[in-house]
């Protein structure tokens, strides 16, 4: 009980902050990645050869596009566009210095798995609705999104662990976080407990998120 | 209604193009119910999809009510649209929604007030029977009953006009008879026009006023319901007669009876089929008819009653007891092995 007393004691605070760190890089990376990827993989799905907007430039251009990105590691991309990070949001080191990276690394991941979910809705519903004079802006938003939710959610739920997985190397340019804290102490400086900890807590942290999303999935899923 | 001028529709592929339909020509007048028939590939979901535009017909005109829809802004022709409802084979409805949502949300989307949608979605599904599942999901609904919500989602619209692409196809023949009586009764109590098609000789025989035989994109055959099933002309309209009533005798049957007689179909129409016409001739005149097949076809708008008979008796008997026969309405067909 003393040893865990003076453990807590001691590593508390440093434990709580890279905990917020953690959360911060997920949540406003999450957030951005969201506003760039959704929209960006409904319009994948919207220009594909046969659907609504079908144009095959754009198409192939954004496939392209997240096909490059998705193939760079996220350590080389974290260091190969430290430029493009300086110019966005004026560093290159801490949190902030970390969700231009994370940003783009995850919203191609997103709109990928929004796509997936997307063309899995049956399109004799779009059909259908196409036929009772709906607008496809309108099909679009109470058809497509509404009947993909489930697996909206899932890839979401995907995203967002993978996301926390790639925060661990934000450490690299001083951004902290649990990854980073684990890699610093338990690794370099042979602190076991604190590894342990801090691994302990991502356990959680990752199923804790998994379980939130399959139960929603669940929820909305009605087949 | 409708009206299909020369609807031409060319898909062009990898390997070619591929005609779909060439040169349909179809009138449906108000309150009718057309069907058109036709094997797998013989164009009839392109040549449906052109009435309401789903697919873009390469050449011809689609009039309905008066209006050319290939002429029209997108959104006139959304307005249109709204007009003529469509069912499918595969029911096409929301999976994540409930009974009510899959009515009700196509109808706000097109602007109908909220109190107004909830009485129509009440109406509909009584109309179709299904006032008690209003909360189900799809998932936990009978085919039949699937298809009855998406009948109730294209009637909540109020349309003039329904469109059935083979809607009665993935059902068992209890449940297809059910859907069909329903759509029946749409066409009589609410005056709403059909044009369906199918694959099926039996939902033509049901429901059908007017019908069209398809094949390798071309309308090859067309007439009244009873106009074809009394008197078919094309192999494939036969062939089609023959899934619903056994009409074909084996040519060495016929080559061996006729060695003795006369191999003959009978075909009996309205009043005719009423009358023991086979009875009278073999008392008025010297033959014997013997029966070899017989079947009654009930149509929607008459009776069609066929009989196969081998006909013995001598020459001058045989030719008047077939005048007698014609005289009464009869329509008589020599059989060839
Ligand atoms: N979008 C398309 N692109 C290319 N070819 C098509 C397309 N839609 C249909 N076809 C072709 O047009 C022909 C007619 O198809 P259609 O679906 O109209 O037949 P169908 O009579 O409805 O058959 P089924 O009973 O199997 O539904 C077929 O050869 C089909 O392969
Ligand atoms: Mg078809």
């Amino acid at each position: 009980m003393d040893r865990f007393q003076q453990f807590t004691d001691q590593w508390l605070p440093i434990i709580g902050k890279a905990v917020v760190e953690t959360f911060q890089m997920v949540g406003v990376s999450l957030l951005f990645s969201i506003l760039i990827g959704v929209p960006l993989g409904i319009l994948v799905v919207l220009t594909r050869p046969g659907q609504s907007l079908h144009n095959k430039w754009v198409y192939g251009g954004l496939n392209l596009i997240i096909n490059i990105i998705r193939s760079v590691p996220f350590i080389i991309l974290l260091f190969f566009i430290l430029p493009f990070t300086k110019f966005i949001v004026g560093t290159t080191i801490g949190v902030q210095g970390v969700i231009v990276p994370l940003v783009i690394y995850t919203a191609p991941y997103i709109s990928r798995l929004i796509e997936t979910a997307l063309l899995e809705v049956d399109n004799g519903v779009l059909e259908a609705y196409k036929a009772m004079g709906i607008k496809t802006r309108q099909i679009i938003w109470n058809v497509m999104l509404r009947e993909a939710r489930p697996s909206l959610i899932l890839g979401l739920t995907i995203a967002t662990v993978g996301l926390i997985g790639a925060t661990a190397m934000a450490g690299l340019v001083g951004a902290g976080g649990l990854g980073d804290l684990a890699y610093r102490f338990g690794h370099l400086r042979y602190e076991v407990d604190v590894m342990y900890a801090t691994v302990l807590i991502l356990i959680i942290l990752v199923q804790t998120i998994q379980t939130i999303g399959n139960r929603l999935a669940a929820r909305l899923k009605k087949d | 209604m409708i009206v299909l001028e020369n609807i031409s529709k060319t898909f062009s592929g990898k390997k070619g193009d591929i005609e779909a339909v060439r040169n349909a020509n179809i009138e449906v007048k108000t309150g009718e119910i057309h069907g058109v028939i036709g094997y797998s590939g013989a164009g009839k979901s392109t040549l449906i999809r052109c009435v309401n535009l789903l697919e873009n017909p390469t050449s011809g005109r689609v009039i309905i009510g008066g209006e050319d829809l290939t002429s029209l802004s997108e959104q006139n022709l959304r307005e249109k649209r709204k007009k003529i409802g469509m069912i499918f084979q595969g029911f096409n409805l929301l999976k994540t929604a409930t009974v009510y949502d899959n009515i009700a949300i196509p109808l706000r989307l097109i602007g109908i007030q909220k109190k107004e949608v909830g009485d129509r979605v009440k109406k509909y599904l009584e109309i179709v029977g299904l006032a008690d599942k209003v909360n189900a999901y799809p998932s936990q609904l009978s085919g039949g009953q699937k298809q009855r919500v998406a009948i109730a989602r294209a009637l909540a619209q109020e349309p003039e006009l329904l469109l059935s692409d083979e809607a009665t196809s993935a059902l068992d023949p209890e449940t297809t008879d059910s859907i069909l009586e329903l759509l029946l009764k749409i066409n009589k109590e609410l005056g709403i026009t059909i044009l369906l098609i199918t694959h099926e000789m039996n939902v033509i025989q049901k429901i059908c006023d007017y019908v069209y035989v398809m094949e390798q994109g071309s309308i090859i055959e067309q007439g009244t319901a009873i106009e074809l099933f009394s008197n078919p002309q094309y192999p494939t309209t036969k062939k089609f007669l023959n899934t619903i009533a056994q009409r074909k005798l084996s040519s060495s049957l016929i080559q061996q009876l006729k060695l003795s007689g006369n191999v003959l179909r009978l075909t009996f129409l309205g009043e005719s089929t009423g009358q023991p016409l086979l009875a009278l001739v073999s008392q008025k005149f010297n033959v014997k008819p013997n029966i070899l097949t017989a079947n009654i076809i009930e149509l929607k708008n008459g009776i069609v009653g066929n009989i196969s008979i081998h006909l013995l008796g001598e020459k001058q008997d045989i030719a008047a007891a077939l005048s007698y026969l014609e005289e009464h309405g009869v329509n008589v067909e020599e059989l060839e092995g």
